[in-house]
């Protein structure tokens, strides 16, 4: 890596003792030498295992569920179904007022995905947990399901999930999401070159070394302390003590090293389920996901499709921007509807665009429900803006590096969101970008500044 | 057939902080008799280095050297509240609130540190080695060992400090849009260089030239950790990774590392890394968050170069061989 001074080296100080430093992490030699503990090298004597029965259908009612073979089968000690929830209806957003409550923690009468949980297993050992699930005998009628976005959207599909009403997320504004900025349709009508384009992505596994889980202890004083991996302790806690019914006090979170987190570990599934268990049977229980949970059912990013149309000028310049963006929540909210909404919040991207209209959408789909990755509103945004951007520039047969600083946004310059742009810095990584990988731009590029007013 | 080469370019920037902001967190620093200091939080390490990170901004809040700090993180029984680590915000949330607390408990050492030279507390500085000094009369000093010892056990004080960061929530305008979703963003721009075997459609990336804006680097190694991470990231975004390979069509996901596709070590690019600097405005020492967008640039860069490589446009994710071989060969019956 190499730091670059010359750039800004009028509002950079290096008159830091620590800041800037390369100080060795105080953490390494623990993880280099394996003694760094994890939430699951915690072990207590009588300790349960959690084993989930998961839907094998994308959609269908649940006419019975019959669990007497599962309790006989030796080391069950307990079996949970949607009645033994307090509050089995529940939305993680809840706490910052994105509602409504849309999703079980164990199925109450459908089941709206396949590998959805239905009823969870408490046994001595993981294997009897496990051979107890599959003696859990569930009656489903199987529904007409629908997996694409599009499909969705249409009149008479399938709906997903009766919460909503409707297979897309309902926000204040309507159906999606919207940002209004100049007037788009006159920009298209004064523009050189029209081109619109579509783009896909498929869900993606965040993959971490550490796969989702937790242990609870019930403590003598009628605490519950939960050793979990979560990335975000107090909203788990607050979540939990929702969907328990129980005073926040009750509870003890303790987290620590993260085997890797990339935004898989912030929907509150294991813990609420893991802690009634240990209140229930009053005693230690670890809920720990396999890699095939890790990968099938826990929440993966998002598949979604963005739609861009341009109009450019042969100078250069784009005059307007519409994009369309779809997130595939899924069947269940988690953290979709806030994605979708900070997608509107970045397109178009880092350019200065004068005409803007830019609607996204949340969509429910009888899908593994989709939530928090790694850069997730934006990522897939960003493959779609800059593809674009590489075939606008190809159309009006201008390199495609200068193409983008003629549109780069500057400090002043007023966003499609109505925030005057501060502290950019796109231009001079473009022409750092330039030197670096010997990709030559006009001269006057290379003089160009972020600042106000810059060259 | 043939092995064509191709170059693409990106271009991005990136939030900091939850959308909208709302997302608060706080810490408490207090020092020990010794004066080593303890920062408490509750934001959880995911293996980026949180713990690293805030000790060495105590440690220059303060004016000590980061070993005299410890951090105690992620329990909710000691802890204050921390929204929690995402969206790129450990650092630039957490960081301002250490900032905040440190700079309080630092004002209590100092006015105990006066007490015991004699003089005003605004009269003096920490050297950054452990010792507080009198401005311009370097000789008449006092070690921070010493001022921590006399505000326990003599004067009767608590060196500690509360520090909170909250950037208020932003309520988006239901027909304009009109929000303030962030109130920094850092910045990147990627060049990738690939071979594409249009026989067999395989993609080599051959080189990553990263560019990243990003505030300021706190701890240059963890930000080169963080930042070669979230290249590689990208490159597997591109071209591997995804638990459905034909959406919707629900089947074929993998279930484990053999049948999930990720880049092994011998696919991987030869990657560089430049950072610039543009401190923001309201960032611990000028820092801004590039966790998550460090992963992004890459994508598109990929799929351009793809498309200088053999002129077809892959514009589904990821960019499998299959892909690129139906392409070409729509692209020769046309």
């Amino acid at each position: 890596m190499e730091l670059r001074k010359n750039y800004f080296a009028d509002v950079r100080k290096d008159d830091l003792h620590e800041i800037g430093q390369p100080r060795p992490r105080s953490d390494s030699p623990g993880h280099v030498t394996g003694k760094t503990a994890f939430f699951a090298d915690r072990n207590f004597p009588g300790m349960l295992h959690l084993k989930m029965v998961r839907s094998p259908h994308h959609h269908a009612r649940i006419r019975s569920i019959d669990t007497s073979e599962a309790e006989k089968h030796p080391g069950v000690v307990k079996v949970l179904t949607a009645k033994d929830v307090p509050h089995n209806v529940y939305t993680i957003l809840i706490l910052i007022q994105i509602g409504p409550e849309d999703e079980t923690v164990l199925a109450d009468g459908k089941v709206r995905w396949k590998g959805e949980a239905v009823v969870a297993v408490l046994a001595e050992t993981e294997r009897a947990a496990q051979e107890a699930a599959a003696k859990v005998k569930v009656d489903y009628e199987v529904l007409p399901a629908v997996f694409d976005m599009e499909e969705a959207l249409k009149p008479g599909a399938p709906l997903v999930n009766e919460y909503h009403g409707q297979n897309y997320y309902l926000y204040d504004s309507g159906a999606c999401r919207k940002v209004r900025f100049g007037d788009v349709e006159a920009g298209f009508a004064g523009a050189d070159h029209i081109l619109e384009q579509s783009y896909q992505s498929s869900p993606i596994e965040h993959a971490p070394t550490e796969t989702t889980g937790c242990v609870v202890m019930p403590e003598g004083n009628d605490r519950f302390t939960c050793y979990t991996n979560t990335q975000a302790m107090f909203f788990t806690l607050d979540n939990t003590s929702i969907i328990l019914q129980m005073p926040g006090s009750k509870l003890h979170f303790v987290g620590g090293t993260v085997g890797g987190g990339f935004g898989g570990k912030v929907d509150v599934i294991v813990e609420p389920i893991a802690i009634l268990g240990a209140k229930l049977t009053g005693r230690p229980v670890s809920f720990i996901y396999s890699r095939e949970e890790e990968m099938q059912i826990s929440s993966p990013r998002a598949a979604e499709k963005v739609v861009i149309k341009d109009g450019v000028m042969k100078d250069g310049r784009i005059i307007a921007r519409k994009v369309t963006g779809y997130t595939d929540a899924g069947a269940y909210s988690r953290h979709s509807p806030y994605g979708a909404q900070k997608g509107a919040g970045h397109y178009p991207g880092p350019y200065t665009i004068p005409n803007v209209w830019i609607d996204t959408y949340c969509v429910y789909t009888n899908r593994t429900p989709s939530s928090a990755m790694r850069g997730f509103g934006v990522t897939i945004g960003d493959f779609a803006l800059e593809v674009q951007m590489d075939k606008l520039a190809r159309l009006i047969g201008m390199d495609p590096l200068e193409f983008r600083f003629i549109n780069a946004y500057r400090d002043g310059d007023m966003k499609a969101h109505r925030q005057p742009t501060e502290g950019a810095a796109l231009i001079e990584c473009m022409q750092e970008a330039s030197r670096a990988a010997n990709w030559p731009v006009a001269e006057k590029y290379m003089a160009m500044s972020s600042y106000k007013n810059g060259a | 057939m043939a092995i064509r080469r191709g170059r693409g370019v990106a271009a991005i920037n990136y939030p900091t902080g939850m959308n909208l902001g709302g997302d608060p967190t706080q810490a408490l620093v207090h020092s020990t008799p010794t004066g080593n200091f303890m920062v408490t939080l509750s934001s959880v390490d995911l293996g980026q280095g949180m713990k690293q990170i805030m000790a060495q901004i105590c440690a220059e809040t303060i004016g000590v050297p980061t070993d005299r700090v410890v951090v105690d993180t992620a329990d909710t029984d000691t802890g204050p509240h921390c929204m929690g680590t995402f969206a790129s915000r450990g650092t630039h949330r957490a960081g301002n609130a250490v900032i905040q607390a440190a700079k309080e408990a630092r004002q209590v050492m100092l006015e105990v540190a006066a007490e015991e030279l004699e003089v005003n507390a605004s009269d003096l500085e920490t050297d950054g080695q452990g010792n507080i000094l009198v401005k311009g009369a370097p000789q008449k000093s006092i070690s921070i060992f010493d001022v921590a010892l006399s505000a326990h056990f003599k004067r009767g004080r608590s060196i500690s400090g509360r520090g909170m960061f909250l950037i208020p929530r932003s309520y988006p305008e239901k027909e304009t849009g009109a929000m303030k979703p962030s109130t920094c963003y850092a910045h990147a721009c990627t060049v990738a260089e690939v071979e594409v075997d249009d026989e067999t459609g395989e993609v080599t990336v051959l080189t990553v030239k990263n560019v990243f804006e990003i505030g300021r680097a706190l701890n240059p190694k963890m930000v080169e950790q963080q930042l070669v991470g979230g290249s590689w990231m990208g490159i597997s975004h591109a071209l591997y990774e995804t638990t459905e390979p034909y959406y919707p069509n629900r089947d074929n996901g993998g279930t484990d590392f053999n049948q999930y596709l990720m880049p092994g070590p011998g696919d991987l690019a030869e990657t560089e890394i430049i950072v610039l600097e543009r401190p923001s405005a309201d960032g611990p020492y000028g820092a801004k968050g590039p966790g998550e967008m460090c992963a992004n640039p890459q994508i598109p860069a990929v799929a351009n170069a793809v498309f200088d490589a053999v002129g077809v446009r892959i514009d589904t994710l990821p960019i499998t061989p299959e892909r690129i071989l139906r392409a070409l060969k729509a692209q020769a019956a046309s």
